[in-house]
């Protein structure tokens, strides 16, 4: 009886880590690698592949350098954020984390036009227009709440101990801030640098729209040779160039976060109220900062969307979108039936992206040996690829990979929400990662010496501690659905239009009206993004500060 | 849940085989229910005479795919009525941009993703009949349709609409002469006014690098992109960008832009307050035609549907819809238009345009060279 039972728990736990590698493995090969290997080996020819690579050699330049110039200023611009934002607990900071990821869910090319006009306001629009400076600012707007929030979460997480020890023993701030604090968040800022440097390796919109036609990166050329040129193999040899870059930086910067992972000393929550005014005037300065640097194209764009017709405001475009629709004035669907394909879509979205990613995370933190490590290592690299990847390869992947039994998903409704998912998984694995590597093996290994099962150990001890952080990238994934950027726009979509895809439509038509509408539906968007992510986070608050530290 | 139509198809196809093999009578029920024939005629009819089995009944039941770019729109309603008059379910399949849609036909032409594509203009066309994906189809209903817009199709795709690409310009900020001709934007009178877009990345455009190449020639068109940029022309990646950034539409300081020839139509519909007369004009004489074709494509399980589907298109119900929510104009010389269009377009007498072929051939090298004489 006692061995049958014991090989039972055995079995029951090899099933349980099968699922653990198993699932994200099989979703990423299934929706990434088949698809990309499917459309490469129909347009790929080597013959021509050294003429393209030598062609194109000053285009990878460009994209890398202007890749991890973006990323070291939306790192630099973004720090005190996620300062404020992990340390410090002040009335509306939900609504403040719920904010950041606005720039996410809105049409590059509505914020394009909104910080063109600020640029125009503060009159240096001629100087700005059609530059690298653009490019980059656009660039730190988009990926200010990936290192904010990301970071934040993790440093919430972090005690105050060793700070307050080193500061009682004589250092200095500076000196505890670089030798101690800076350290202890190198596991996180690193994975959010990563993200951050393939978001901006992989630019489109602000590239063609802020940059001006004479700019170009892989992804803007690989969407030129295939779309406008139809030039297959020329597209199939960059997407292949492409690859290889990222696969380079994304190795390289999972094994440096690999080096840097501490045991630590983790809380549920450990931020204070500000007390003294130095710490009241970082909280103000910073929110003040992140309000002119994200804030000012926002509000240029909700007053336009209350200021179309004539010279005073009103709410003309709203009133015309909610009368709009059946009566085809000028929308084919109502935006609310739009709003809701959107969120059941995102919704969706984030159910995947949140399980592959923490599956991924936890196989991450209890790797253990070296073969393991080596596997649950490739699998965290791997799952990078898809957001470092080019949009048209992927979508257009999947439309000719999964056209058959059993494959058969590229006229379900479902390949939509899977597509997003791909670009949700790093934010959740990047987040949660970090968190659950830290926890203490000695932790778990009480655990389980006092009989508690592998299952239980996840549902006591990793997800409780890693909820903040799971929060966090759910709230990423949401909004990189609700924008829907990204691979799903190559991929052809059974007739469930989403807001995005709404507002495109209006901003093809001329005349103020489609205009206004478009602005009220991105403000709208805005709205809905805030709320959404508002109210979960005040929803799990409860189970928050229930939950138990260690 | 997905098995479900799969199970209830299949239970029908075992049922209706059956009913064909034991006993005439019971196909004869099956075809008049579908046809839902009015219960007076039914009457009228003899019992034993066997019905006719009509294309209709035929295709009742059946799906037809339909993949269109992302600015196909039309009027509820319409697409309904086609599929309660024939029993076909019309699912509308959408797509990007006319360049991804065309892709994806190219790529998935083994197994397509659709059995009707909408959407591939004439500068497109050539590459997608070299490319062979089609089921030829000559509609009845072409003898309505343009002559124009028919010559040199041999039945491969069916045009449904046209529409010009042509300069337009917003009448208070040219000045007293508004510009006539092509050449009167290299004029210094217009000095920095004029915004275009990248033929590499938009589709009005190129159209707007053809409309030049059409007109000055082979070898004149380079010449006249110099004048252009020395006259300080701006250029945008996209149609949105230049409307509504550069252009005075959008708040933007140049008064002309390259648009489409219902622009001000949109303009005085979309106005708001709306206009009395448009704000915008054309400059007919740079007006490049676009004509979008519908086509059969090859792999299709549905053919006698799709074919339904593209006399539908034809008819008057669907072309007389399109105005107003796609903005270009009906193919079929019977559709009316939409007052408004009646009283605020210009469709230009004599536009530009290309051989498809052409087109196809030369495309790459025209906006390679294009990209020399303007971006670099």
């Amino acid at each position: 009886m006692f061995y049958a039972k014991k090989n039972w728990a055995l079995w029951w736990n090899w099933a349980l880590w099968g699922i653990v590698g198993g699932v994200p493995a099989a979703f990423l090969g299934v929706f990434f690698f088949f698809p990309l290997w499917t459309i490469l080996e129909r347009t790929f020819s080597a013959s021509e592949i050294a003429d393209v690579w030598s062609r194109n050699l000053d285009v990878l330049w460009f994209t890398a350098w202007q890749a991890a110039v973006s990323c070291v200023l939306t790192i630099a611009a973004a720090f005190p954020m996620a300062y404020v934002l992990g340390r410090y607990r002040f009335k509306g900071r939900n609504l403040v984390r719920a904010m950041l990821l606005v720039p996410f869910v809105l049409p590059t090319v509505v914020v394009s036009a909104a910080m063109l006009s600020v640029f125009d306001r503060f009159g240096v629009e001629d100087s700005l227009r059609h530059t690298l400076w653009a490019v980059l600012l656009a660039h730190v707007f988009f990926n200010f709440a990936i290192v904010a929030r990301t970071l934040g979460s993790y440093w919430s997480h972090l005690g105050h101990a060793q700070e307050e020890a080193a500061r009682t023993l004589g250092a200095g701030a500076w000196r505890i801030f670089f030798r101690i604090t800076l350290p202890r968040l190198a596991p996180a800022l690193l994975g959010v640098a990563s993200i951050v440097y393939l978001f901006c390796f992989t630019s489109f919109g602000v590239i063609l729209i802020l940059g001006g036609p004479r700019r170009a990166t892989l992804d803007t050329e690989i969407w030129r040779y295939a779309i406008g040129r139809l030039e297959f193999s020329t597209a199939a040899a960059l997407v292949v160039l492409q690859l290889l870059a990222v696969l380079a930086i994304v190795a390289l910067n999972s094994w440096l976060t690999s080096r840097r992972v501490l045991p630590e000393q983790l809380r549920m929550d450990t931020s204070r109220r500000p007390e003294t005014r130095r710490q009241r005037w970082a909280v103000r300065g910073t929110l003040a900062w992140a309000g002119v640097l994200l804030g000012l194209p926002l509000v240029v764009l909700v007053e336009r969307s209350f200021g179309t017709g004539g010279d005073g405001y009103s709410l003309a475009s709203y009133r015309a979108l909610a009368s709009s629709g059946s009566t085809g004035r000028l929308l084919f669907v109502k935006p609310v039936e739009a709003l809701l394909n959107s969120l059941a879509f995102a919704g969706v979205a984030t159910g995947i992206a949140v399980i592959v990613g923490v599956l991924v995370a936890l196989a991450v933190a209890y790797s253990r040996g070296y073969s393991r490590g080596i596997a649950s290592g490739a699998i965290d690299t791997a799952m990078l690829l898809p957001l470092g990847t080019s949009a048209v390869a992927v979508g257009l992947g999947l439309l000719l990979a999964l056209d058959s039994p059993p494959l058969d998903f590229r006229d379900s409704p479902w390949i939509i929400p899977v597509a997003h998912a791909l670009v949700g998984v790093p934010f959740v694995l990047r987040g949660v990662a970090p968190v659950l590597s830290a926890i203490p093996k000695q932790v778990r290994e009480s655990a389980k010496l006092l009989g508690a099962s592998q299952f239980r150990l996840w549902r006591d001890i990793d997800i409780p501690l890693a909820k903040r952080s799971i929060l966090s990238a759910a709230g990423f994934a949401f909004a990189v659905s609700l924008g829907e950027f990204g691979a799903s726009e190559f991929l052809v979509r059974p007739d469930r239009p989403t807001v995005p895809v709404v507002i495109f439509q209006l901003l093809g038509r001329p005349g103020d009206l489609a205009y206004g509408q478009a602005l009220a539906l991105s403000v709208i968007l805005m709205a809905v993004i805030t709320a959404v992510v508002v109210a979960v986070e005040y929803l799990r608050e409860g189970t928050l500060r229930t939950s138990y530290d260690i | 849940m997905k098995k479900l139509p799969f199970l209830f198809c299949a239970i029908a196809a075992v049922l209706l085989a059956a009913g064909c093999s034991s006993d005439s009578g019971s196909q004869e029920s099956v075809a008049t229910s579908q046809d839902a024939v009015p219960s007076t005629q039914l009457d009228a009819a003899p019992s034993t005479q066997a019905v006719a089995p009509t294309t209709e009944a035929a295709v009742a039941g059946t799906k037809v795919r339909l993949l269109t770019h992302d600015s196909f729109s039309l009027s509820e309603g319409v697409l309904e009525a086609f599929e309660a008059e024939t029993g076909i379910d019309v699912e509308v399949v959408e797509g990007a941009d006319t360049g991804t849609v065309v892709s994806q036909i190219i790529l998935t032409k083994d197994n397509p993703v659709a059995d009707v594509v909408f959407g591939v203009d004439n500068t497109f066309l050539q590459r997608t009949l070299d490319e062979g994906i089609f089921v030829p189809y000559e509609s009845p209903a072409l003898a309505s349709v343009l002559p124009e817009l028919t010559t040199g199709l041999d039945g491969q795709v069916t045009p449904i609409d046209y529409g010009d690409v042509c300069v337009n310009y917003w009448k208070d900020e040219v000045g007293e002469n508004p510009p006539e001709s092509m050449d009167d934007l290299t004029d210094e009178q217009f000095r920095g006014k004029f915004v275009t877009q990248n033929p590499e990345t938009s589709s009005p455009g190129l159209a707007f690098m053809l409309a030049t190449i059409a007109r000055y020639g082979e070898d004149g068109w380079e010449d006249y992109w110099q004048r252009l940029r020395d006259n300080d022309v701006a250029v945008t990646s996209g149609w949105t960008e230049a409307y509504y950034t550069e252009f005075t539409a959008g708040g933007g300081e140049r008064p002309i832009v390259t648009s489409y020839a219902s622009s001000p139509v949109a303009e005085v519909i979309y106005g708001d307050p709306r206009p009395d007369e448009p704000p915008t004009g054309i400059i007919e004489d740079t007006c490049f035609r676009q004509v979008e074709y519908a086509g059969i494509l090859k792999g299709t399980d549905n053919l006698a549907g799709s074919q339904m589907l593209i006399d539908f298109m034809l008819s008057d119900a669907f072309q007389e819809d399109i105005p107003l929510n796609m903005f270009v104009f009906p193919a079929s010389s019977t559709a009316t238009l939409p007052a408004d269009f009646v009283e605020h377009a210009v469709i230009p007498e004599t536009p530009l345009s290309l051989p498809a072929e052409r087109i196809a051939q030369m495309r790459n090298q025209w906006t390679d060279r294009w990209v020399e004489i303007v971006l670099r």
